[in-house]
């Protein structure tokens, strides 16, 4: 089989796997019935695929620049979005405030469920059975394997996105950012800043 | 933005149970272990904690799975439970949470 695929010049040609298959049986009948065309569909992945983290960086670095922005975000993650100006369809979004007493992170322990419309496509870890069983079971050691130490004084809260809600961390604002303006402060404010598995860092070359 | 059909809009005027819990109420998970798709995670069933806000109310997941409406929607809870009381042998900080959204009709009160 792989000689011959290589005689023909089908490079690494595998069988398409079961959802793969599900996935273009599903997509090319939808398409046969009119109920969604394939420019729709190839839109819809472009616009996915466009989307980064930038827009949860804007919406952080105004929280931190604006305390009545913070506070309306708090309590309304969704109508704060829309004032801001972002399109946030389908999207009901707590935001979890780190304190130096409390630091938060996120996780979807049923699927992969993820603030896409703040923070675009989660990343595969995120989506990974190792990550999503074990943060709910000893989020320290799998925080300590990205990286980030939490102190023993401050106290973790896991958040598991298991229905209609999504969740975005608002992490502490460096004690070193202070005159920095939004546009400054939204690149230090990475995605796993936002997922809670880092905190922001302010390099030494700024 | 793209126009994709029927795209999903979430309103949040659904008809709905009546709302059982307040914010700080102490509530138990079922422990029951139903077929069909279940946002109930196996690991939280049969744990208490205490309800930290109520989210809305939104269509039921398991209805929605059979391609039913899903309403009467049911009240969507956050709700957080000690990790010491979820893992016997949790090794973080005694203060340590899990919080996690439930549905109304998947708890049961405890008294204070």
């Amino acid at each position: 089989m792989s000689d011959a695929a290589e005689d023909k010049g089908l490079g690494d040609y595998r069988p398409l796997s079961y959802f793969q298959l599900m996935e273009v049986s599903l997509r090319e009948l939808l398409v046969e019935k009119g109920i969604v065309t394939d420019a729709q569909v190839q839109a819809t992945l472009e616009d996915m695929r466009a989307r980064g983290p930038e827009a949860g960086a804007r919406v952080v670095a105004r929280a931190w620049t604006d305390p009545g922005f913070k506070a309306r975000l708090l309590e309304n993650g969704t109508r704060a979005c829309e004032e801001f100006g972002l399109d946030v369809p389908a999207l009901r979004l707590v935001v979890v405030e780190n304190t130096p007493q409390v630091h938060n992170v996120i996780v979807c322990t049923l699927c992969s469920c993820y603030p896409r419309m703040l923070l675009g496509l989660p990343p595969d870890w995120y989506k990974s059975g190792n990550y999503r069983s074990r943060v709910v079971r000893e989020p320290r050691a799998v925080l300590a394997e990205f990286g980030l130490r939490v102190p023993d004084h401050v106290s973790l809260r896991v958040h598991d996105s298991t229905a209609d809600m999504r969740y975005l961390v608002l992490p502490m604002r460096p004690a070193q950012t202070a005159g920095w303006g939004e546009a400054q402060l939204a690149q230090i404010v990475t995605r796993d800043c936002m997922i809670g598995v880092a905190v922001p860092k302010v390099s030494d070359s700024l | 933005m793209p126009q994709v059909a029927n795209r999903p809009q979430y309103p949040t005027d659904h008809p709905s149970v009546p709302v059982r819990f307040a914010a700080g109420d102490r509530v138990r998970v079922r422990k029951t272990y139903p077929l069909g798709h279940i946002r109930t995670p196996y690991y939280i069933r049969g744990h208490a904690g205490v309800v930290e806000r109520l989210c809305g109310n939104y269509p039921v997941p398991e209805e929605l799975a059979q391609m039913r409406s899903g309403l009467p929607a049911q009240p969507l809870y956050r709700v957080r439970f000690l990790q010491r009381e979820v893992w016997p042998d949790y090794a973080g900080r005694a203060e340590d949470v899990v919080e996690i959204e439930i549905f109304q009709h998947w708890l049961e009160p405890l008294s204070a």
